[in-house]
């Protein structure tokens, strides 16, 4: 075993409505390759950020080398040696290697830039690296791989001992993650602990020396890679306790409310993408799909929304027809809405209130010759408050006040409101606590017995296998698998949302 | 930190923070009516400086003096909640009085007949509003379906509305807009200058705007709508926004009323300068702060971004009255911009960012 370099003792991290890290203990060792992984949203890139400086920690404690610090800034933890090379390299395309290397930090002699002295350090640290590239070079003329070497050598330039990289894999050809991983097993050689953050798991398993896994916030596992194999890891990034939820128990319809032929989606910016998709949603049931990240689930229910309109195939609602170029507008008049994943982002608008966002998708409804009516939808709101349980003082309170549980009871309030036909949630239990979760699925299911289809997307294995009559697993962009409820177990479904992945 | 959030929940049992505030609520309450408490302060200091600050005609002359203003901090009120800016609205003040100043002096030359219309001063009013919001619509186009960031479009065409104003008359005036009989298009200085029921027209255009743009923003989709749009884009657009549409047309109200302030100017002079309008973007956008809007979008409204035109308007108003200089006046104009946009950032950073902002607040 090595020698612990760096700590983190009983870190804890909390933004108003959500805990992003529960006293999370972390421990990285010199000379190893220390991971760290987690699903979205579990808590990780937060570590990493106060690991590296940028975040502060709500309560806990850094040790480097069994000496208690704190890093105000990255700049601050760069000068103490603990170094970050960012998924997206933080590198300025414009400037030269040299430039980048020393950005902020550029050696002056007599109120000059020394650019000798630059150019030295960089062969110096590139040297160490094993990679001749011209000092002189500018940076956007390099390959993505050899930005990426630039970016570690930056981040190596004050003699790092801890340095911490972000999906470094993310943009690289397998060729390039060759390299790459020949230079940290240099870097480890040379007595760098590294911590490494990824969610490709079969690349963990190759270069991994010590895994820490976090889940919802919390550490669920830490131990040495030795022995251990894929499926291990998923159990604990996923999680097995079962979830608390009776299940709705009535026969979904025979009609289909949702029709989908041959949907494809090329690619999108994210790089995930719907290959040739066909299924089935009933009035009344509810169908899971599972997945891993960039598996292309969060991407098929954009498309069902009408968010891409490039995407080309057959998607019929209660037997008409949904052309690609229909508006959100219009298939929300049609009785659909789109729970989106990230709340903050795309599901409520902060500025407003509880009231005037649960409103908001409602408004023409409550037009009278063209003219909203004192009060109005104030009928609604207090009906949906009172019928989802959302804990507010009053519908008039901001809904950047409500905790992340009753925002998300908020957005689906939204969409009830317009009597949907079909829902579409993507991972509706993220980032809320286990109460406010079982709320929202008793939600789900009660809906469903009112025979709206819903179509839910979710990583957590424990969510799928309570809630869905029918589960489809997505992955590199195609469904590899139909399961019916009660005919699988959890390790079906990471069978089947791993199948593609070992093709390709 | 989720105590903090508890907090905040209890806080907000208070009424008055109900509504905005995440800070403490005789503070929310302060910052929200700000514009409003400026508003009286300034007013009850000057009438202790000056025996004839508080009197009908100079009142009068203070409304007359922000309507110009306050028609342009409405639509501009509009764009920025919108999650935009407009920078070319004194441009398109200036464009449009050229616009007006050409029919009336001008009149529209139809080769073919060998004859020329002179259109009637009400026609005159509405083409000249139509050439504004004509103007808005390309900054929605350009900002919109071209992708241009809205301070650069509008930054363009403010150079090619200027422009254009400038190569109308080859930089010269439309000077006497009175019209003639002869042509029958007498009556358009009335706009600047006439009187209805004792008050000046000005002041009813703008008490009308301000009613009008109100009711559109509180009161319609739409004016939710731009409220959603600006406080959070894909939100709105997932709740069914049409987003790029909204987006388009608040910058055609802008223009629109921008046409309007313009030919107020035209018509109080009774003669249009291509120069005229001349920086008053900046004047709208301090009002539009002044009065509660937030630069980030989302929030704001158009009494306050009026009321925030009228502080401006007693405070330039209560200098001249107490002998101050031009050169003073301009220098405490900027003061109260720049303390204007520092308060919007407190304001912002304890709503945005409650976690660190309230402490910002008790600052």
């Amino acid at each position: 075993m090595g020698r612990v370099i760096f700590q983190a003792k009983q870190i804890c991290k909390s933004y108003p409505g959500t805990i992003a890290l529960d006293h999370v203990d972390f421990t990285a060792y010199a000379g190893s390759v220390n991971i760290l992984v987690g699903e979205n949203g579990a808590g990780k890139s937060t570590l990493m950020k106060i690991i590296a400086g940028a975040v502060q920690p709500t309560e806990g404690q850094l040790l480097l080398d069994g000496e208690p610090v704190a890093f105000a800034t990255p700049t601050e933890a760069a000068e103490k040696g603990v170094g970050i090379v960012y998924q997206e390299l933080d590198l300025c395309p414009n400037m030269t290697v040299a430039e980048n290397i020393f950005l902020g930090h550029e050696p002056v002699k007599h109120g000059v830039i020394n650019r000798q002295h630059q150019d030295d350090v960089t062969r110096h640290v590139l040297d160490r690296l094993d990679h001749k590239i011209d000092p002189d070079q500018v940076v956007g003329e390099l390959g993505v791989s050899t930005q990426q070497i630039v970016a570690i050598a930056k981040a190596l330039r004050r003699d790092a001992k801890v340095l911490i990289m972000d999906e470094p894999t993310s943009a690289l050809s397998a060729g390039e993650v060759e390299t790459l991983f020949r230079l940290i097993r240099d870097l480890k050689a040379q007595g760098v602990a590294i911590i490494y953050i990824s969610h490709r798991l079969e690349e963990l398993i190759e270069i991994g020396d010590y895994i820490t896994v976090l889940r919802d916030g919390k550490i669920s596992a830490h131990a040495e890679m030795d022995g251990l194999d894929i499926p291990w890891i998923l159990r604990q990034m996923l999680g097995d306790t079962k979830l608390d939820v009776p299940h709705h128990g009535a026969e979904p319809s025979v009609d289909p409310i949702l029709s989908v032929r041959n949907l494809s989606l090329p690619h999108t910016d994210s790089g995930a993408k719907v290959d040739n998709v066909s299924f089935d949603v009933k009035a009344g049931e509810i169908v899971g799909l599972f997945g891993l990240m960039g598996a292309g689930r969060t991407e098929l229910l954009e498309c069902l929304m009408g968010l891409h309109p490039e995407a080309s195939g057959q998607v019929e609602l209660a037997g008409e027809t949904l052309g690609a170029r229909l508006g959100v507008e219009q298939r929300i008049d049609r009785g659909m809405m789109l729970i989106p994943e990230d709340r903050q982002a795309a599901g409520i608008v902060q500025t407003m209130t509880l009231g005037e966002n649960i409103s908001l998708a409602n408004l023409t409804r409550y037009e009278r010759f063209g003219w909203l009516p004192r009060n109005f939808g104030a009928r609604d709101v207090a009906s949906t408050i009172k019928e989802l349980a959302i804990k507010a003082t009053s519908a008039a309170q901001m809904i950047t006040t409500l905790s992340g549980g009753n925002q998300q009871k908020a957005i689906v309030g939204k969409a009830l409101l317009i009597r949907p036909r079909l829902l579409l949630m993507d991972e509706p239990g993220r980032g809320i606590d286990v109460k406010a979760k079982a709320e929202i699925f008793t939600i789900m299911n009660r809906l469903a017995t009112e025979g709206i289809g819903i179509l839910f997307v979710s990583s957590e294995m424990k969510e799928i296998v309570a809630l869905a009559d029918r589960t489809l697993v997505m992955s590199e962009g195609r469904i590899t698998a139909e399961l019916a409820r009660g005919k699988y177990d959890e390790n079906d479904l990471m069978v089947s949302a791993a199948r593609a992945r070992e093709a390709v | 930190m989720k105590d903090m959030a508890k907090q905040d929940l209890k806080k907000s049992e208070h009424p008055e923070s109900e509504t905005r505030g995440t800070g403490p609520a005789l503070g929310a309450l302060l910052l929200k009516f700000r514009a409003f408490v400026a508003l009286i302060v300034i007013m009850v200091l000057f009438t202790f400086l000056s025996s004839t600050f508080l009197t009908w005609s100079n009142l009068i002359t203070v409304l007359v003096q922000s309507s110009i203003n306050g028609l342009l901090a409405i639509g501009m009120t509009l764009v920025i909640v919108s999650g935009g800016i407009d920078l070319s609205v004194g441009a398109i003040a200036g464009l449009c009085g050229m616009v007006v100043g050409a029919l009336i002096d001008v009149g529209i030359p139809i080769h073919a007949l060998g004859v020329v219309v002179y259109p009637h001063a009400w026609a005159v009013v509405l083409i000249g509003i139509a050439a504004g919001a004509l103007a808005g619509a390309v900054n929605g186009w350009i900002i919109t379906r071209l992708n241009v960031a809205p301070f650069i479009a509008t930054l363009g065409t403010l150079y090619i509305g200027r422009g254009l104003a400038l190569l109308s008359n080859n930089g010269s005036t439309f000077p006497f807009l009175d019209g003639t009989k002869a042509h029958g298009n007498m009556g358009f200085p009335w706009l600047g200058n006439g009187l209805l029921l004792d008050i000046p027209v000005p002041i009813w255009l703008l008490a009308i705007a301000t009613l009008a743009a109100s009711a559109v923003a509180t009161r319609t989709t739409f004016g939710r709508h731009i409220y959603a749009v600006g406080g959070n884009e894909r939100a709105a657009a997932l709740s069914g926004v049409k987003v790029r549409s909204v987006r388009a047309r608040v910058y055609v109200i802008s223009g629109a009323l921008s046409a309007l302030a313009g030919i107020v100017i035209a018509a109080q002079l009774d003669s249009a300068g291509a120069a005229a309008g001349t920086g008053y973007e900046l004047n709208a956008i301090a009002a539009a702060v002044l009065g509660g809007t937030s630069l980030m979008g989302g929030k704001g409204t158009i009494t306050g971004s009026v009321i925030g035109a009228l502080v401006i308007a007693v405070l330039v108003d209560g200098l001249i009255l107490l002998g101050v200089s031009d050169f003073w006046q301009m220098i405490i104009t900027g003061f109260v911009i720049v303390v204007a946009v520092a308060i919007d950032q407190v304001q912002f950073n304890a709503v945005k960012f409650p976690w660190r902002g309230g402490a910002a607040v008790k600052r």
